[in-house]
């Protein structure tokens, strides 16, 4: 089964997803924290009242952790599922 | 301002601790009736460990909050926000962007591939024995850390809620014994569906008592986050630490490095506590063993979905919760550090400055509640591994009845639970947010490189899998009792001594990418396993399609279709 090409297409639909999305969070995340090591000051520029732009960058963590939740959930079930699900009935079924 | 904490008196006492006692007391027997009626359903070994599988996507999603949603996240960050102001905040970031790497890589292939434990994943194409100890050895260690950071957290309660003062080891002792027992039942009679339900009514009350504070909070400011923030700078212009200088505060709690900006060391030891949050997670045991609640990939992935939207919230509400308590507390942070229970006692004393005894009562027993549901998690976890992995497994070589499998899981959480308790006494004045994060470190370098490299890389071997568990596991151990954290500096484990010859207090930084090179040096390196293509390709189409992968066992309370096998 894993050589047939229905297979290889499922596999590489997932890794097409979610590699690079992983490497995009990975360094957006890593990029906020060396901002708030090394540029602190620039995390204190103040954007609205006491809103910093480290405040609004912080925030803007949580926006992304969530779209990126949202986005792979609507791949995941217009991509993924009914390849899975077909390859998995014609094994489990015969 | 040196004079802050005298105005305050020495023992600080507030609330009321036989109202404290009642709402927890309240908590524990709902509880106990829910953990008792579905324990008697409790048979096989899936029912025992895995809940029968019959959990629904979205319920698992919130245990999950409620087994990641621990003291450290509701004490630990409020807390650290309000005394160390944006290094708090930045705490909640790692925790929550974590989830993603779960979300992506490793939830779905886990549950499809794995049974009950992280050795069944890791064995299903390496040789059997080795890699199950190795992998019971990293999940017993990781829970070990993390159960001494909830029970640390008890312990700081207990000194606020209860007025036991930490020198009382007596008094507390017999308070951490008790919540050692109440879990011990838990999990002894409920098992992994008892101690799902108490995760999920103990989720539930921790996000509406923490939305109850936020909305209490910033309805104060109008609902004006920058009037919040403007308020906590102004109440909180210095604070002296506890080595007698004087910290500035005012302005820069709204920046970062309050806490770890001091030096070129303190910045590069926060960039690996950032590593070790953000792949830690994904290397839980007790996280990955929610994955195996839940009857198939698909319902995994809705309960990751739901887990992170619930924890994000959550992390929102304490972003506020921890500023409010440096701008509401009288006394703000310098009152905060110094009270019993040192940072950990933010969230209580907010509770307390907005509606006195009854709100504190009620927080507390949440608080209170969410250790005890997180130290179930983890008994069940270390109980499961020992005698799935090791006992059935490694000693037994697989020729063991379920029943007596599930006899000696049992017997196993009965001794978790009197270490826990052991630690705990020990470990009573620690941070708690600090303690998990080592907990992290340890899991994501012992764990999570075995666990990627075992799901995408189609020549890991058992000799790599071994280096990478054992080698990632001796080298954020040895990297954690070498460092400031344990000697050599005032706030240390044990400041008498100096053997911090390793500088950074988390480790991360090194042991991850290690084990991720032992990991790979091992496979490049070590001898080829076995029938290796075969076994590789047939986990790979399970893991991707949940082809043979294990169904739910109790049909009756999962209403999804069953596939024919």
């Amino acid at each position: 089964m894993q050589a047939t090409p229905e297979f290889a297409e499922l596999r590489s639909r997932l890794r097409r997803f979610v590699f690079p999305m992983s490497a995009a969070f990975m360094l957006w995340y890593l990029a906020y924290v060396l901002l708030a090591s090394y540029a602190p000051e620039f995390m204190g520029i103040p954007v609205l009242g006491n809103i910093n732009v480290g405040i609004v960058v912080g925030l803007l963590q949580f926006v992304t952790t969530f779209a990126i939740t949202g986005l792979y959930v609507r791949y995941a079930d217009a991509q993924l599922d009914p390849v899975a699900e077909s390859i998995r009935t014609r094994m489990e079924g015969s | 301002m040196s004079l802050l904490a005298q105005e305050v008196p020495a023992a600080d006492q507030i609330g009321n601790p036989v109202l404290n006692i009642t709402v927890f007391a309240a908590f524990v027997l709902v509880t106990l009736v829910v953990v008792l009626r579905v324990g008697r359903t409790n048979r096989t070994a899936s029912d025992y460990y895995a809940a029968g599988r019959s959990f629904t996507g979205p319920q698992n999603g919130v245990a999950i909050a409620g087994d990641y949603l621990s003291a450290a996240s509701f004490l630990g960050i409020a807390g650290a926000i309000a005394v160390t102001g944006y290094d708090g905040f930045l705490y909640s970031i790692g925790f929550l962007v974590a989830w993603l790497v779960a979300l992506l890589l490793v939830a779905e292939l886990l549950r499809n591939t794995g049974r009950f434990t992280m050795g069944d994943v890791l064995s299903f194409r390496m040789r059997q024995r080795p890699v199950r100890a190795a992998a019971a050895t990293s999940t017993l260690v990781v829970s070990f850390f993390y159960l001494l950071a909830q029970m640390a957290g008890a312990g700081a309660l207990i000194a606020l809620l209860l007025q036991i003062p930490n020198s009382d080891t007596l008094g507390q002792g017999i308070v951490i014994a008790v919540v050692g027992v109440l879990m011990i039942v838990y999990v002894l009679v409920g098992g992994m569906k008892g101690t799902t339900w108490v995760q999920i009514i103990k989720a539930g009350l921790l996000l509406v008592g923490a939305a109850t504070l936020t909305t209490w909070v910033l309805g104060r400011y109008a609902f004006d986050l920058s009037a919040l923030l403007g308020d906590a700078v102004e109440a909180n212009p210095s604070m002296q630490t506890s080595s007698g200088a004087v910290k500035e505060l005012g302005e820069r709690l709204l920046i970062p490095g309050l806490k770890y900006g001091a030096s070129d060391l303190a910045k590069i030891d926060f960039l690996s506590l950032g590593l070790a949050l953000v792949l830690g997670t994904a290397g839980l045991p007790h996280i990955l063993m929610r994955f195996y609640t839940v009857p198939n990939a698909k319902e995994a992935r809705r309960s990751v979905v739901w887990a992170i939207w619930l924890i994000g919230i959550f992390y929102l509400f304490s972003l506020v919760l921890g500023y409010g308590a440096a701008a509401l507390v009288p006394g703000g942070a310098q009152r905060i550090s110094t009270a019993p229970g040192g940072t950990n006692s933010a969230a209580p004393l907010l509770a307390y400055q907005l509606g006195g005894e009854v709100l504190l009562g009620i927080i507390s027993a949440i608080a209170f509640a969410t250790i005890l549901a997180v130290v179930a998690g983890l008994t069940i976890t270390a109980s499961a591994s020992f005698a799935h992995d090791v006992y059935a497994n490694v000693l037994k070589r697989g020729a063991v009845a379920p029943d007596a499998e599930v006899r000696v899981a049992r017997r196993t959480a009965l001794l978790v639970g009197v270490v826990a308790v052991g630690a705990g006494i020990l470990a009573r004045n620690q941070n708690v947010a600090f303690l998990v994060a080592l907990a992290f470190a340890v899991a994501a370098s012992a764990n999570l490189p075995t666990i990627l490299y075992s799901l995408f890389w189609k020549r890991f071997s058992t000799t790599g899998a071994l280096c990478s568990i054992y080698g990632g596991l001796g080298i954020s151990v040895a990297l954690i009792v070498l460092s400031p954290a344990v000697s050599g500096s005032p706030t240390a484990m044990v400041p008498s001594l100096d053997f911090a010859v390793f500088p950074l207090a988390n480790p991360g930084l090194v042991s991850i990418p290690a084990s991720f090179l032992l990991g790979f040096l091992g496979t490049l390196l070590g001898r080829k396993d076995e029938h290796a293509a075969a076994r590789h390709a047939e986990m790979e189409v399970r893991a991707l399609t949940g082809a043979g992968s294990e169904k739910a066992a109790a049909p009756e309370t999962t209403p999804l279709p069953r596939v024919m096998v």
